[in-house]
């Protein structure tokens, strides 16, 4: 297991005096729940995560960037639970960055709650501790006697009762506690619970401001012009009509780009536009028929030697007398990661320091990127998060806060620099287009004996050397390989997850039916192959792999006939130390057309800390996965993006959406990650599903190519 | 450039614009109305969806020029304080996850309940065809079926 925990050290508890840090707060009483008083208050922190007003207010501080996944409820949730208050007399806040008081600040690898988990519950027993101490200084009684109630501290004995915001000032002068005990795992009361999202009315009305949506006294709109295909550069720029456009104030080149700045959005982008620019050619400009024959041919040569796993030996099981060997070929496309809200950002860039502020997933790295580029010490690059409009690890990438940053300072002024659609999806960090060649061998006892992964692809390797069935097959070899390309990649979604779970899901389940097997028997038995006995490492629990298999095959009444029109198609996939398993179900409709009709979903992500926002994101992640399996694909003409809007690039809409019935398995374990788990297994399930109903393979992505479906 | 009387959210507004600009950003950058979103700029996403009278409208594609006069309304005109039944129905069943698309999507569905109060699966399928990246879909059809009860 990965999972990280930190401990707290006590550089964690610097207490902040009222007017420090925290400083002084105008309050306001939002919150009747919390005893009513007139008038201003102090804030103070308790610590990091913890600001209480004297008013009795209370408000806890979410450190990690919001993408939607979550965090800036659940994160908090976890804080609530042990400082012992009511959930729905809490305000959270957005921290901006600060790793000296919130170390990792991050939205990426499905991390933040598996990251957080002792270390913030922790933050809440600390502060809770302290608010005790002080009550029990006040009475004159044993801190031990004394127990909180939902934002106060009790003293049964007495019946005395003082809320926290009574007792803050003095308890932000007590030592802090190195040893405060947080709660067991069956006396949660909010952790576990169904509660929704932190932001929800100001995203309902309107009311929350994007980064998209900053505006500031000075500040100018901002649009790039950048190399139309991939490989180019700039040679020269007439920029007469641009500057005749209305609203359009300044043009400036910027490296291998043209910045257009100006009054307003609209303005700059037509003027972006009406830049005449001329691009010539790098060395290679390959288009995606390039790369597929290349991938091809590559997977169907010997391995080039140095495999990232052996086990045993593949060759020698293919030739052992009685076996069947299989084989078979699996492509991905790029894809664009699509964020609805387009990559923008606002920085002001200043003799004394530069201010970013706007949707980003990696903030620390993104300051000390921007401070070399500025050539300032990393404490004068100063930035906040805005919730995101979506990250999918897009937003892991600063390529466009980098671009603001040099807007902005070549232009003099502070900037919100905008990309549009067309920017956005033309302008790369594609999730990599792999080829993928597997081979199997199942010996005459029916026993899977090898499995063989040869793949190459425009990223530094397109394999998962512990992904299943590694770990449980006593022949193993992965070989993965990368083609370099001017094509820039990221991580989307579930990092090579995404795409090899339908490589393996796919190719599993036609060995099982070649062999005359149940592809969730053939699971399970394989499963125990691992449990039993075990070859090399084993990433993955093999029980609780079963568990979530046998559930989601329960749940979808797995062998059973449902008509004769609905078939049904299983995959699973373990990622970020989760495990989840979805039968996907397919009707044929009269016109031999399939439909997708259900997905059902089983999960063990260990403790589930926000029931509502835990089946939301894996809602999504089945959604998403389906999405991109089903519907859309870039491809590139030397160089150049053939669809840059969704005109042309085709993303899933509400009348393509299946039902979707999710569980999540109840235990003890401490949480795993769960922003990404939910997608891999999505597309192969599908994919299995169409085969069970109409004896085609799909072995390339999207499906929609292949005529099968509605 | 010209001056241009736009009556939103039930005010009075003479923005200076070219009248070709599409209303979304006229909205956005002018009058300073946010919460209506930019997501493709070509009338596919649904996400820059307000109200002329009572019809769902992509702002980003209608130049500013043919609403003038006409009765527009984006989501902070909706309610004060987020109480339209619609509104409410997207907190019970705490639909957002990123949060971004959703200003059109309960734009949509606002239009789409004031035409049909009670409608089938089938309808709501056809009006709903906005994108939301995140895929919160199948929890905004439950919004909008309790919202249906509730309007």
């Amino acid at each position: 297991m990965n999972t990280q925990q930190h401990t707290v050290s006590r550089r964690d508890f610097i207490r902040i005096s009222a007017f420090a840090g925290g400083g002084l707060v105008l309050g306001f009483n939002l919150f009747s729940s919390c005893s009513p008083q007139q008038g201003e208050g102090v804030i103070y922190d308790l610590n990091a995560f913890v600001k209480i007003d004297t008013n009795g207010a209370i408000t806890l501080m979410n450190p990690n960037p919001e993408i939607g996944q979550g965090v800036k409820t659940a994160l908090p949730m976890l804080v609530a639970e042990e400082l012992d208050v009511d959930w729905k007399a809490v305000k959270v806040e957005q921290a901006g960055l600060d790793t000296e008081k919130y170390r990792r600040q991050i939205a990426g690898g499905s991390g933040s709650i598996r990251d957080s988990w002792e270390s913030f519950r922790k933050a809440g027993a600390t502060a809770r501790q302290m608010l005790i101490n002080a009550a029990a200084a006040t009475w004159g009684v044993a801190p031990e006697s004394c127990t909180t109630e939902k934002g106060q501290v009790v003293h049964a004995d007495s019946g005395k009762k003082l809320g926290y915001g009574k007792l803050v000032e003095q308890a932000a002068t007590m030592e802090v506690p190195a040893d405060a005990a947080v709660k067991s795992i069956t006396s949660f009361a909010i952790i576990g619970q169904w509660i929704p999202n932190v932001d929800n009315r100001a995203i309902v009305t309107g009311q929350y401001k994007y980064g998209i949506d900053t505006k500031r006294e000075g500040m100018k709109y901002a649009a790039l012009v950048r190399p139309p295909a991939f490989g180019q550069t700039l040679k020269s720029y007439d920029d007469t009509e641009a500057m005749q456009q209305q609203g359009v104030e300044k043009v400036l080149r910027i490296d291998n780009k043209i910045a257009v700045l100006g009054r307003s959005t609209w303005e700059v982008m037509q003027g972006a536009k009406k830049i005449k620019a001329e691009w010539e050619d790098g060395p290679t400009m390959e288009s995606t028929a390039d790369y597929l024959r290349n991938f091809r041919e590559t997977v169907a040569k010997r391995p080039a030697g140095n495999p990232q796993r052996k086990d045993g030996d593949v060759q020698r099981a293919y030739q052992s007398g009685g076996t069947k060997v299989f084989e078979a070929v699996y492509e991905a496309p790029f894809l664009a990661h699509n964020t609805m809200e387009p990559m923008n950002f606002f920085a002001d860039v200043r003799a004394d320091g530069v201010e970013l502020y706007g949707p980003i997933q990696t903030p620390e790295r993104t300051r000390t990127t921007v401070a070399k580029l500025v050539d300032m010490p990393e404490e004068k690059v100063t930035v906040m998060m805005t919730r995101m409009g979506g990250g999918f690890g897009r937003r892991l990438m600063s390529d466009f806060v980098e671009e603001a940053t040099l807007v902005s300072k070549a232009a003099g002024v502070p900037v919100n620099l905008i990309w549009s659609r067309e920017d956005d999806m033309g302008g790369g960090y594609y999730r990599p287009m792999c080829t993928y060649r597997y081979k199997a061998a199942v010996d005459a006892d029916g026993r899977l004996t090898a499995w063989q992964h040869q793949s190459v692809g425009t990223t530094g390797s397109p394999a998962r050397a512990g992904s299943f069935p590694a770990g449980a097959v006593p022949n193993l070899q992965v070989d993965a390989q990368e083609y370099k390309t001017p094509v820039t990649t990221a991580p989307w979604r579930g990092p090579i997850h995404n795409f090899i779970a339908f490589s393996e899901q796919s190719f599993f389940d036609e060995v099982a039916h070649a062999v005359g097997k149940d592809p969730v028997a053939f699971r399970l038995e394989v499963l125990d192959q691992a449990k039993q006995q075990p070859t090399g490492e084993l990433e993955y629990d093999p029980d609780r792999f079963a568990g979530v298999i046998k559930k989601a095959a329960e749940m979808a009444g797995w062998g059973a006939s449902k008509g004769p029109n609905i078939f049904q198609g299983i995959a699973a996939q373990y990622s970020f130390n989760s495990y989840v398993a979805q039968v996907a179900e397919v009707e044929k409709r009269d016109d031999g057309k399939l439909k997708i009709k259900k997905i059902y979903c089983a999960v063990d992500c260990g403790i589930v800390v926000n029931k509502s926002g835990a089946e939301n994101v894996v809602e999504g992640g089945i959604i998403d996965g389906i999405g991109h399996a089903m519907y859309p694909e870039l491809t590139l003409t030397r160089g150049k993006p053939d669809q840059v809007n969704f005109n042309t690039y085709r993303m899933i809409r509400m009348a393509e959406v299946p039902e979707i019935d999710i569980q999540f398995i109840e235990n003890d374990i401490a949480p795993t990650g769960l922003g990404e788990p939910g997608l891999p297994p999505a597309g192969p399930a599908v994919a299995n599903a169409a085969f069970a109903a109409t004896g085609v393979r799909l072995r390339t992505q999207p499906f929609i190519k292949s005529g099968l479906f509605a | 450039m010209a001056t241009l009387k736009l009556t939103v959210n039930r005010k009075e507004y003479e923005v200076d614009a070219d009248p070709q600009m599409p209303l979304l950003w006229v909205l956005r950058d002018f009058i300073g109305l946010t919460g209506t979103k930019f997501g493709c700029g070509i009338a596919q996403c649904g996400a820059c969806t307000v109200h002329v009278g009572d019809a769902a409208v992509r702002s980003c594609s209608i130049p500013v020029e043919s609403v003038v006069n006409q009765p527009i309304t984006t989501i902070e005109g909706l309610s004060d304080d987020g109480s339209h039944p619609v509104q409410q129905a997207w907190e019970t069943i705490d639909v957002p996850q990123c949060g971004y698309c959703q200003a059109g999507q309960i734009m949509t569905a606002v239009a789409l309940l004031k035409q049909n109060p009670n409608p089938t699966d089938e309808d709501i399928n056809a009006s709903m065809t906005n994108i939301c990246r995140c895929g919160t879909y199948n929890r905004i059809k439950k919004a909008i079926r309790l919202a249906a009860e509730e309007v």
